[in-house]
């Protein structure tokens, strides 16, 4: 889900979702250490964190390779059998062929199959929103933060005031006006992220921009963009990296919960909120499976993401450094 | 202070007003109307009549000046599903959603701060990582899955509980509330929870956070020094400020809460604004969808302005004059 607005008063949330947001001062290496290195030793020195991101990893895999593992192709109408309807977990099919491990929906489909497919879709939209949402985001921080003045005034306010308003709500006021489809939930998650985009660049921005290696450049007489892009945006990186993975995993859990408010995806595009939307009218009588494995895909797809982002996060706030 | 919120009212009604200009082109501009107003059988004839009728022939500015006079009136349109005005049909859910946002605030706080405290002063005990754990799980349970979970649970195997709807009211000042009931308790409690899960986490990992960090202040070791007991520099110096940035965020996620019992009231079938709305975005019920967005809007930046005072009085350090709006 997304974090919380910020208030016009500095920093209350950002101690919760961004607290490298905090830009900060770069820890200074051993000089045999790469900032790379130091980072993957610290991340890995928590057992859970690893965890995360094997089973990220592992989920990312099902989701490119679900054509070639899945025991069936769930939406191929010559592949289902009405008569496999909604058949408990571990039951055999009607031809004695296959085994449906994690059951069948109410049209005979192997919710394995499904729950595969089911994630390309989900983190396939969660990953293309992300990245269009920090591109704008990452551009208008860094104009405000470059330029000041008035750009920085409107744009900043208008990051306040958007804000302000629950991720969910904006998305709803979008998809109610803009109606359903891939392209239209990616245009909604846009604009729901990218003002923390614009925000977190900016504020890390503002601090790196007053340091000397920045006045360094400056003497040097570099060109604006140089020192923008490659003195800059790098030393801006880090607090944008937490903040992009968290919001990786807000973005696919908005997704399911709008295709499961029935105003996301259409229904051709079965991501894991609509398989679970679907399992939701057989669930009262009993039938659990159609809605609870397409759930535990989705919260295993978002815990392996925050935990990673967790990871992170701790690892690149250097107030926290021991 | 008076003169910072004024020039705070002044300028939520630019915001208002931004708004209800976009909602207004966003929800009557794109799609057309009339297709969804007038029976598609009618003749040109009839369908120009309408279209006059409703005021559609004429330039979108003084369509937006009408919506904006009768709005002014506290007109906002006849709900076409329920063809009562949609303001009232509104503010008759309100109570509903406001009884489950504060039933879920309230579990999330009374919960939430002393799991934080314990996990910020513990950070490496057992029960703090298991706390930190659990929050990561609670924010990353998706609301409408946890509320099926607790459906599937609580009422289709176990039966304890009712599965949807909101149990009887009973009038409090004017106001129908269900929780004085035991039947409308038992109505609450698991949207309630449901709702509450997402918060619990994030004030879980503030008041840890805040502690964390004020454990480090040199007031602390200074309160320490001084020889106060371990309650008296937990329960008031560290918890005092800490308390600045939560209150901030309870105050500001109490506005979210009220957008996320959309997901929540869908799924429980709780009787309040959230459930209209999506009802209404389903039916294409225009007016209802304006009158619930201008009301949110509103809603959202009284409660952002409150928040902001209430900012200022726990923390002396924040001048007013300097907060962006």
């Amino acid at each position: 889900m997304n974090p919380p607005a910020e208030s016009p008063a500095e920093g209350a949330t950002e101690v919760v979702l961004a607290a490298a947001a905090a830009p900060g001062v770069a820890a200074p290496t051993a000089a045999e250490e790469t900032p790379f290195r130091r980072i993957a030793a610290d991340f890995a020195a928590s057992r859970i964190a690893l965890c995360g991101l094997g089973l990220f990893a592992l989920i990312v895999l099902c989701a490119l390779l679900a054509p070639l593992i899945s025991p069936q192709n769930p939406y191929d109408l010559a592949q289902l059998d009405v008569l496999d309807g909604r058949l408990e977990p571990g039951t055999r099919s009607g031809d004695g062929k296959r085994v449906f491990w994690l059951g069948t929906d109410d049209q005979g489909r192997d919710m394995l199959s499904a729950i595969f497919y089911g994630l390309r879709i989900s983190i396939g939209v969660g990953v293309s929103a992300t990245l269009c949402a920090l591109a704008l985001g990452l551009s208008l921080g860094l104009a405000a933060a470059f330029f000041g003045g008035r750009v920085d005034a409107l744009i900043m306010r208008v990051v306040d005031i958007q804000l302000s308003f629950p991720a969910i709500l904006i998305a709803l006021i979008l998809l109610a006006v803009l109606g359903q489809g891939v392209d239209k939930i990616i245009v909604a998650l846009v604009a729901v992220q990218w003002a923390y985009y614009a925000r977190t660049v900016r504020s890390a921005a503002l601090v790196e921009r007053s340091k000397e290696y920045i006045e360094a450049a400056r003497c040097l007489a570099l060109p604006g963009a140089r020192i923008v892009f490659r003195h800059l945006l790098p030393n801006c990186l880090p607090p944008l990296i937490v903040v992009a993975t968290v919001q990786v995993a807000a973005a696919i859990a908005l997704e399911a919960t709008l295709s499961f408010l029935g105003l996301g995806l259409p229904i051709t595009e079965p991501s894991l909120g609509l398989l679970i939307a679907n399992g939701f009218t057989y669930m009262l009588s009993g039938k659990y499976w159609i809605s609870f494995f397409p759930g535990v895909a989705l919260l295993a797809t978002i815990v392996s993401i925050n935990l990673v982002g967790d990871q992170l996060r701790d690892v690149l706030n250097p107030r926290l450094q021991r | 202070m008076l003169a910072y919120v004024i020039r705070r009212l002044l300028q939520s009604v630019v915001v208002l007003f931004v708004m209800s200009l976009l909602v207004f082109v966003g929800v009557y501009a794109i799609g057309n109307p009339v297709d969804i107003l007038i029976n598609p059988n009618a003749d040109q004839e009839d369908i120009e009549r309408a279209i006059r009728g409703l005021g559609l022939d004429k330039p979108l500015w003084e369509q937006y000046f009408v919506f904006l006079q009768r709005a002014l009136a506290g007109d906002l349109g006849r709900s076409f599903a329920y063809n009562v005005p949609a303001l009232q049909l509104i503010l008759e859910r309100m109570p509903a959603t406001l009884e489950l946002a504060t039933a879920a605030m309230l579990i999330a706080i009374v919960l939430g701060l002393p799991l934080g405290l314990w996990a910020g002063l513990k950070p490496e005990s057992f029960a703090g990582k298991a706390i930190m754990t659990g929050s990561i799980l609670g924010f990353s349970l998706p609301t409408f899955w946890v509320g099926l979970m607790l459906i599937m649970v609580f009422s289709v195997y176990l039966g304890w509980l009712p599965s949807n709807g909101r149990g009887p009211t009973t009038d409090v000042l004017g106001v129908p509330v269900s929780f004085l009931s035991w039947d409308g308790i038992r109505h609450l409690v698991m949207p309630a929870t449901n709702l509450a899960l997402f918060k619990l986490s994030l004030i879980i990992r503030l008041t840890r956070a805040g502690t964390r960090e004020a454990l480090l202040q040199d007031y602390v070791k200074f309160a320490r020094a001084k020889g106060l007991s371990n309650a008296r520099v937990v329960g008031v110096h560290v918890l005092k400020n800490i308390l600045i940035p939560i209150v901030t965020v309870i105050g500001l996620e109490f506005g979210s809460v009220i957008a996320f019992a959309i997901v929540t009231e869908t799924v429980f079938a709780w009787p309040g604004m959230g459930k209209l709305i999506i009802d209404s975005i389903n039916v294409l019920d225009r007016p209802v969808i304006v009158a619930y967005l201008l009301i949110i809007v509103t809603l959202f930046i009284f409660i952002n302005l409150a928040v902001d005072v209430a900012y200022s009085m726990l923390d002396p350090r924040v001048r007013l004059a300097d907060a962006k709006g």
